[in-house]
């Protein structure tokens, strides 16, 4: 296998570009954690006043349900929940500006389509390994929607957080 | 016989609950553990530059974390599963499911695990914030004896997870093709490798709780006859003959291993659960009561002691 490819948060269109399918990357920078609930508000947000909210354009998303912060860490451990439960809403929210997400499982064909119109990427994430990956989270700021619990909008810097190109920009895709 | 005191108080039950919470939390049960470093070790023999022995080098490395850092193994602390298996010399002791509640509130707090019940699955969905209420059965079982199934299961696995009443001509074949067919939609969002409890028979509400119920038996441990034990293993060479692998990024290793229970069913009836457990799986059993009615253990001795906040 080549080595990790080493990229900085947000993501400039021209990294975005080269990547392949399949491609293991290394995250360095700035994520905005947002799940089930912050999907449907984001998307109403979005369709009222036809913009993202809270500065989240050429952002990227981690689907994320964190458990709370212990004494030396932002969050006791960390990882991507399924991605397909945000299906619904990821085309609209890439159309909009967000250029890249993380997650586990297969997307629809419409989340594929997005990423070749908007020149994005879908990057798999491993699950089940959350105690290791919180060790990549340096920070965490909250940013919106307190009362979702674990499901609240936040401002997460990482360092070398592993994931995998599962959708590129030419819509090919990892996973069989 | 003698009259007893019942032996088997709220307390006891509640006590047993919370120690077992706080230790699946952030331990890996360690039949999955010992196979996943097997699995590690043939991944690394046959390709040590592979996708497939990083992610299992990882989850290893993670159950490491989460049992010297007392971390959570998973964010997803799960939906809390108790079964209190009742000797039916014993009665159920007034308000046992109660203190369970409190035992299962308190252990989430004190072991930062994230909370992931809602109030109601349709209407109100909102937050409970106490990882309550848990989902909880009892079962009777002959004799004096009684213990605890604790399972924290994750939403990701239980969502990739189907049940289907077959016709009984599909037989064996048909059972086959539909776990194959859910390994290959499903296996990537049930955090892979995978345990896969599979049942058979019963009724349409029970078949899911032998599904269940399968996943408790420890990774490798022979079903109850031939027959079964050989089903078992062609239903994981046809699991694993996906490629699909570990973290879905392929390999060979797509589930650990199948646990298939069986039932009598009505002649017309084939019933199917496949409840997919993912590759952070917390469950453990805790005897209560031994067949003479008397209390084995402190559970907080049992299990949780040895950690200290």
């Amino acid at each position: 296998m080549p080595k990790p490819i080493a990229l900085t948060l947000p993501l400039a269109k021209d990294d975005l570009a080269t990547l392949r399918s399949g491609d293991e990357v290394r995250l360095t920078g700035t994520l905005y954690t947002m799940r089930d609930a912050g999907h449907a508000r984001c998307l109403e947000y979005l369709r009222e006043h036809g913009e993202l909210p809270f500065g989240l354009a050429g952002q990227t998303l981690f689907y994320a349900g964190p458990t709370p912060p212990t004494p030396t860490q932002p969050f006791g451990s960390i990882g991507p929940t399924t991605a397909s439960r945000m299906d619904f809403a990821t085309p609209e929210l890439m159309r909009a500006g967000i250029v890249a997400t993380i997650g586990k499982g297969k997307r629809a064909d419409e989340v594929r389509d997005a990423c070749v119109e908007v020149g994005g990427v879908y990057f798999a994430a491993v699950g089940g390994i959350a105690a290791l990956l919180a060790e990549r989270v340096k920070t965490s700021e909250l940013v919106a929607w307190e009362d979702l619990g674990t499901e609240a909008l936040r401002r997460i810097e990482v360092e070398g957080f592993p994931a995998y190109v599962e959708i590129d920009t030419q819509g090919n895709r990892l996973y069989r | 016989m003698e009259p007893h005191t019942n032996a088997l108080t709220p307390s006891l039950v509640g006590r047993a609950v919370y120690s077992a919470v706080r230790e699946c939390g952030c331990t890996l049960r360690s039949d999955c553990l010992d196979a996943t470093q097997r699995a590690y070790d043939a991944a690394l023999a046959a390709d040590p530059g592979s996708r497939e022995a990083s992610v299992l080098r990882d989850i290893v490395h993670n159950a490491e974390i989460g049992r010297n850092e007392h971390l959570p193994i998973c964010q997803d602390t799960g939906s809390v599963w108790v079964c209190l298996e009742l000797g039916e010399q014993n009665a159920l002791p007034a308000n046992v499911f109660a203190e369970v509640d409190q035992a299962v509130a308190a252990a989430y707090v004190d072991g930062r695990m994230r909370m992931s019940i809602v109030k109601d699955a349709l209407f109100d969905r909102a937050n409970t914030n106490a990882n309550t209420p848990a989902f909880t059965e009892v079962r009777i079982v002959p004799g004096r004896e009684c213990r605890l199934h604790v399972m924290l299961k994750g939403g990701g696995s239980d969502n990739a997870s189907r049940l289907v009443m077959l016709p009984p001509s599909a037989g064996a074949e048909g059972i086959k093709r539909e776990l194959v067919a859910c390994v290959r939609e499903k296996a990537a969002n049930a955090c892979p490798p995978l345990l896969i409890g599979v049942g058979v028979g019963a009724t349409f509400d029970k078949v899911a709780g032998l599904a269940k119920r399968a996943l408790l038996r420890p990774v490798g441990s022979p079903a109850h006859d031939e027959a079964h034990a050989a089903f078992e293993r062609e239903l994981l060479d046809a699991a694993n003959a996906t490629g699909i692998g570990p973290g879905a990024l392929g390999g060979a290793v797509t589930a650990l291993a199948v646990h298939l229970e069986t039932a009598p069913c009505h002649i017309a009836a084939l019933p199917l659960a496949i409840n997919m457990g993912c590759c952070a799986m917390r469950s453990v059993t805790i005897e209560l009561i031994d067949a003479n009615g008397d209390v084995l253990h402190d559970p907080a001795a049992q299990t949780w002691q040895h950690i200290h906040q």
